[in-house]
């Protein structure tokens, strides 16, 4: 249950509320988490919580909103300092076991973070992939997370959409709901993976509007949030029904995930 | 309590508290860090419990602590405390002759006979002239202890009385449970309208979680000192009944009484099966001697039974 100190040795702020944090382990490392996994962090004498871990290598990224005492810590931390980590956790998105058929990555919000590393490992190994389609919904234009890399997924091979709910002056895309996206999606439905991060209802309706489009529900994956305070199966808060979201999840198939979803308080 | 005319010592039911508090402990420090030049440097608490002997321990509290096991140990993450203190322990059994109003452990399939996991087990067998006890071995430790304990092999007769008066006990049992299909009743009727029923009547003060014998939540906290340079994590039981339980950004995702009380009902019946491979009750009847509006898990589930559609 001991954080391993890392040291922050790169700080950018995404949004007015998100930061990423570059860290490299001051002696010992955790082992390279898989896409998809999380990290429990530690804020000296403040606390600790998860959060999934936005680049896996060839560094170690993790992005942070401020939503608490523990998260508004992490965000304040500045080059230099130290914090701690403990992990990685819980299932992959299974990039790997995806390779020769298309993917669809659907994130909604903070929802990017995690599928960043399936996005760029895919990039990284392009051709073990079909076609490559990353839909990302915000709120506002300002509410875009890793804006500078949008470009750059698109050189290396993906099709990038973004959609708004609220426009800027000057926004010139999507404006909408990103289930209105999912048929812009050039893959061959059919034949692709899908993985989706975002708020529940997010969640749940890209996945029904990608299934409707053909998509098989077992081979869509969705990523669970609950109250986390081991990480490592002992301490239950993470339950959703049968599933403890630290140890089977937090990626799960669609298809486990749509019952528990349907329950309101569950 | 009282003292019986017949000297019987363990004619008493289930205690109000079980063996938890003593393998899984209410409040475990797990670490300390001192903050250094850079960073800071973290010491992890390294297990030093005192070995115990627990004599008395009930059947159904006997296959609590195998249900904690598998719960605390039995993952790819071994609670390093809990496994000092279970593999230091002495397990004296008693096999239960006396259930209570409210044990169910026949329903549970966890009594009234000891299952495996003691060390040794007794039966109590009252005479005019006071209890003897026929005494099954479990462990070759167990065979240690009885080496100097003043004993002669069990007369025939005896073991036959003492399984008999263990097989009358479990037609003696206060409470039942309709313990087949538990799983998917509880699986399949997460909208039953009996939950707002039990709601009404629910404090959620998470006395049933605090005495039921293998209720292992935890929560842990972070402090430091007034300087901030030393800090400590604390592990410390939780209550899913807790409002706070379930906190995430945003709020609480089980706000009512009714989804806090059907978490804890479901998972102990139901969804424990899928995360541990059992139930996680065990028939002790903890939850309902303590509840203090009286609700009784064995009505509850008879109920939803009965109101399914």
């Amino acid at each position: 249950m001991a954080p391993v100190p890392y040291r922050v040795v790169a700080k950018r702020a995404e949004t007015a509320e998100t930061v990423t944090l570059t860290l490299a382990p001051v002696g010992a490392a955790i082992p390279e988490p898989e896409p998809g996994q999380f990290t429990m962090m530690y804020a000296f004498g403040i606390g600790e919580v998860p959060i999934s871990v936005s680049r896996t290598r060839p560094v170690l990224e993790q992005t942070i909103r401020a939503v608490g005492a523990v998260t508004g810590a992490l965000c304040r931390a500045e080059a230099g300092q130290v914090i701690g980590l403990r992990g990685p956790f819980g299932t992959g998105w299974g990039v790997d076991e995806a390779r020769g058929r298309d993917l669809v990555l659907a994130a909604g919000g903070i929802g990017l973070a995690p599928l960043r590393p399936a996005i760029l490992r895919a990039l990284a190994r392009r051709d073990d992939y079909g076609r490559v389609a990353v839909l990302i919904g915000a709120r506002t234009p300002g509410d875009l997370l890793f804006e500078d890399e949008l470009e750059t997924w698109r050189a290396r091979g993906a099709q990038v959409e973004v959609t708004v709910d609220r426009p800027a002056p000057g926004w010139t895309g999507h404006v909408g709901l990103i289930t209105a996206l999912a048929g812009s999606a050039d893959v061959d439905p059919s034949r692709a993976a899908a993985y989706v991060c975002g708020p529940e209802i997010m969640m749940r309706l890209t996945a029904q509007a990608l299934a409707g489009l053909g998509t098989h529900p077992g081979r869509i994956r969705v990523s669970l949030e609950r109250s986390m305070r081991c990480g490592i199966g002992w301490c239950g808060h993470c339950q959703l029904g049968p599933l403890l979201i630290c140890r089977d999840g937090p990626v799960v198939p669609y298809e486990s995930a749509v019952p528990l979803m349907a329950v309101k308080e569950l | 309590m009282h003292r019986r005319g017949d000297g019987a010592a363990f004619a008493h039911t289930a205690g109000p508290q079980s063996w938890k508090p003593f393998l899984h402990r209410p409040r475990v420090k797990l670490w300390d860090a001192d903050r250094t030049g850079e960073g800071f440097e973290v010491r992890d608490q390294a297990p030093d419990p005192p070995r115990y002997a627990f004599l008395g321990v009930r059947p159904c509290d006997l296959r609590a602590i195998a249900v904690q096991d598998r719960v605390l140990m039995g993952g790819r993450d071994v609670d390093p405390d809990y496994r000092a203190r279970r593999q230091g322990a002495f397990i004296i059994a008693v096999n239960c002759t006396e259930p209570g109003e409210t044990c169910f452990c026949v329903s549970m399939g966890t009594g009234p006979e000891a299952g495996p996991g003691y060390d040794l087990a007794f039966t109590e067998l009252v005479d005019d002239d006071g209890p003897r006890y026929v005494v099954d071995i479990g462990t070759e430790a167990g065979a240690a202890v009885m080496a100097d304990v003043p004993s002669g092999a069990a007369a025939g007769a005896d073991v036959e009385r003492a399984r008999a008066e263990v097989r009358a006990a479990a037609d003696r049992m206060g409470r039942e449970m309709p313990a087949l299909g538990l799983r998917d009743l509880m699986a399949e009727n997460l909208d039953s309208p009996r939950w707002d029923d039990v709601a009404e009547r629910c404090l959620s003060c998470g006395n049933c979680t605090m005495v039921c014998p293998t209720c292992f939540c935890t929560k842990v906290t972070d402090t430091t000192d007034l300087t901030g340079d030393h800090a400590e994590r604390w592990q410390l039981w939780d209550s899913c009944f807790d409002l706070d339980f379930s906190h995430l950004h945003g709020g609480n995702v089980r706000a009512s009484a009714k989804s806090r009380y059907r978490q804890w009902l479901t998972h102990k019946l139901g969804t424990w099966h899928d995360q541990f491979g059992s139930s996680g009750c065990v028939g002790c009847g903890r939850c309902v001697v303590w509840c203090p509006v009286g609700i009784d898990l064995t009505a509850e589930v008879a109920a939803l039974r009965a109101e399914a559609p």
